[in-house]
């Protein structure tokens, strides 16, 4: 077993996800298949290669700090689940 | 011919000759997708109105002898590009009423050239599948044989382009969301090399991958749309600072000289013998035509796949935590804890294949895991990134297939996603290492499917891609199959 259904419920509340009993069964089942095939990177050497996390060596873009025009307040709330005109409403958090 | 038959090619020049108006190519489009979509499900929103009026703007302008490359051109937006006022769902339920306040840099560069947008089409859910099944909102039937997949994720563009719905579309390709459906569709589509296309407005799947690209019925409509969508981006800080040549000087530039690489790797076991037997005949064309064969070996392409589903879904895992129903999409209403809005609305707004990407992206990146999966994984990525660099010193493109096999059945594989995953092994590679990669038809297996040939070059290289397979067109000439709709 690469994956044990208690590490998937763990990692599932990391990511913000609550998966039913049934689901947690399949995507444990799911997710050692895949581990288990992953491990295949595993026969490689890879002690002295440096990871490529980005194909091009790019630095930072810097800009200039400029104020430019951007979304007013009524378009960015626009798509809101819930607001009240001036911000975005979330439950109560203390 | 109808309009809708046409090619962007074609369709410029009749229009440029005062033969129909952008109006009326327009209505044509929209006549034939209200004839066929009901059942090939490419379509989630036709945006019947804002076409027709950027159809009259377009001949207002032709009419002002202002007419821009795509003057009063109709095409389809895979929908998980922005536009404005138009809702974009990446195919997803926690998107499905997202409607968003700025176009996508690729869609503003599209209407300032006169494109018609006719809507946005089906794809696997925030992008991730090989046959578009993971659409929340209807599954798009491939338009040459009902009952088979498109592909994926792009499977709306390809299924739009190749039914005539459209004369062209722009799709995303990280891990051959472009090359694949357009392949198992019969139309050409090609992935650009990482940074020549802005990604802004592009809903991020895993960033470092991501490329938008067009998908079209010629490889001449494919430099075209090229043409437009390529330039650096100031709001894109990953797209590259390099001049965009003209992508239809290259067309007609012929095969002599050109080092065609096969790479050994890519025709090994699993290989079906129909999709062989085309790609090989393929091989030959190219050969016969002035170009000169050469053995290559891109020794890691197996571990492609492991590399690339542990670098996807990290990505992935970071780029949809913004899916928390604060500040746009689908939130539960029921929760009374911040916390539990969070995973209620998660949990209930994506799809499995999601949620599966999700888990395996943050178990690899969380603690003790980090070096044994993400960090491993980039260093394989760099020996596949080293395997390129060595063959383009002895070649200037790759020819191969794009997928082991043509389309299949509908609701195949579903159950097995590491199965779905290995299909991919043939078009990760180029997402890997940042290189162009297109498809164009290179023939139908005995059932009629269709079957692409992919073409892959050097960063920055896409004017020889479309040069060899802009040979490969005019050489086998091929009739555009017969549709099933």
């Amino acid at each position: 077993m690469n994956i044990t259904k208690k590490e998937v419920e763990h990692v599932a509340n990391l990511a913000r996800l609550t998966l039913s009993d049934e689901d947690l069964d399949v995507m444990t089942g799911q997710l050692d298949t895949i581990l288990s095939y992953v491990d295949k990177l595993g026969e490689l050497d890879t002690g002295k290669v440096e990871p490529t996390t980005h194909v091009f060596s790019v630095t930072n873009a810097f800009r200039e700090d400029r104020v430019t025009e951007s979304l007013s307040r009524e378009e960015s709330l626009a798509n809101a689940p819930q607001q009240n005109g001036e911000s975005f409403q979330v439950p109560k958090i203390i | 011919m109808k309009p809708y038959e046409l090619t962007i090619a074609q369709a410029v020049k009749k229009m440029a000759a005062g033969e129909f108006t952008a109006v009326e190519l327009t209505e044509s489009c929209l006549g034939r997708i209200e004839k066929i979509d009901k059942k090939l499900q490419a379509f989630i929103t036709v945006d019947r109105e804002g076409a027709l009026s950027q159809a009259i703007a377009a001949d207002k302008k032709r009419s002002a002898g202002k007419a821009g490359a795509l003057c009063g051109i109709p095409l389809s937006i895979k929908d998980l590009l922005c536009t404005k006022g138009v809702k974009t769902t990446c195919g997803s339920k926690i998107l499905e009423n997202y409607i968003p306040p700025y176009d996508a840099t690729v869609v503003d560069r599209i209407r300032k050239e006169g494109g018609v947008i006719l809507g946005k089409v089906a794809m696997d859910e925030f992008a991730m599948g090989s046959t578009s099944e993971t659409c929340a909102f209807g599954v798009p039937q491939n338009p040459v044989k009902s009952g088979y997949v498109t592909g994926g994720s792009s499977g709306g563009s390809a299924a739009s382009v190749a039914s005539l719905e459209c004369l062209g579309s722009l799709g995303s390709d990280t891990g051959g969301s472009i090359r694949q459906p357009a392949s198992l569709c019969g139309v050409v589509g090609m992935k650009p090399t990482y940074g020549r296309v802005s990604r802004f407005g592009l809903t991020a799947f895993a960033s470092s991958l991501d490329q938008v690209g067009p998908l079209s019925r010629s490889v001449t409509d494919c430099a075209t749309l090229m043409n437009v969508i390529s330039a650096y981006d100031k709001k894109d800080s990953t797209s590259v600072r390099k001049a965009t040549p003209d992508f239809t000087s290259s067309l007609k530039k012929g095969l002599d000289g050109v080092r065609v690489g096969i790479p050994l790797e890519y025709f090994k076991q699993g290989l079906d013998p129909e999709v062989e037997h085309v790609v090989q005949n393929s091989i030959e064309v190219l050969r016969s035509g002035g170009a000169e064969l050469v053995d290559i070996s891109l020794p890691h392409t197996e571990y492609c796949v492991a590399s690339y589903y542990l670098i996807a879904s990290s990505e992935a895992s970071s780029n949809l935590a913004r899916y928390d129903g604060v500040i746009y999409g689908y939130r539960d209403q029921q929760a009374d804890s911040l916390l539990d809005m969070y995973k209620q609305t998660r949990s209930q707004g994506f799809g499995a294949e999601v949620k599966r990407r999700i888990l395996i992206g943050t178990y690899a990146l969380s603690s003790g895991y980090y070096d044994a999966y993400y960090k491993k994984a980039s260093q394989v990525r760099t020996l596949i990134l080293g395997d390129y660099k060595k063959a383009y010193e002895k070649c200037d493109i790759l020819i191969s297939p794009v997928t082991p096999t043509p389309a299949w059945k509908m609701g195949e594989n579903s159950d097995d996603p590491l199965a779905m995953y290995l299909s991919d092994i043939l078009t990760i590679s180029a997402n890997l290492a940042g290189v162009p990669g297109l498809s164009v038809p290179g023939g139908f297996t005995g059932t009629g499917l269709p079957v692409g040939i992919q073409v892959q070059g050097d960063h920055f290289g896409e004017e020889k891609l479309i040069q060899a397979a802009y040979h490969l067109e005019q050489e086998l000439n091929l009739e555009l199959p017969p549709l099933d709709i």
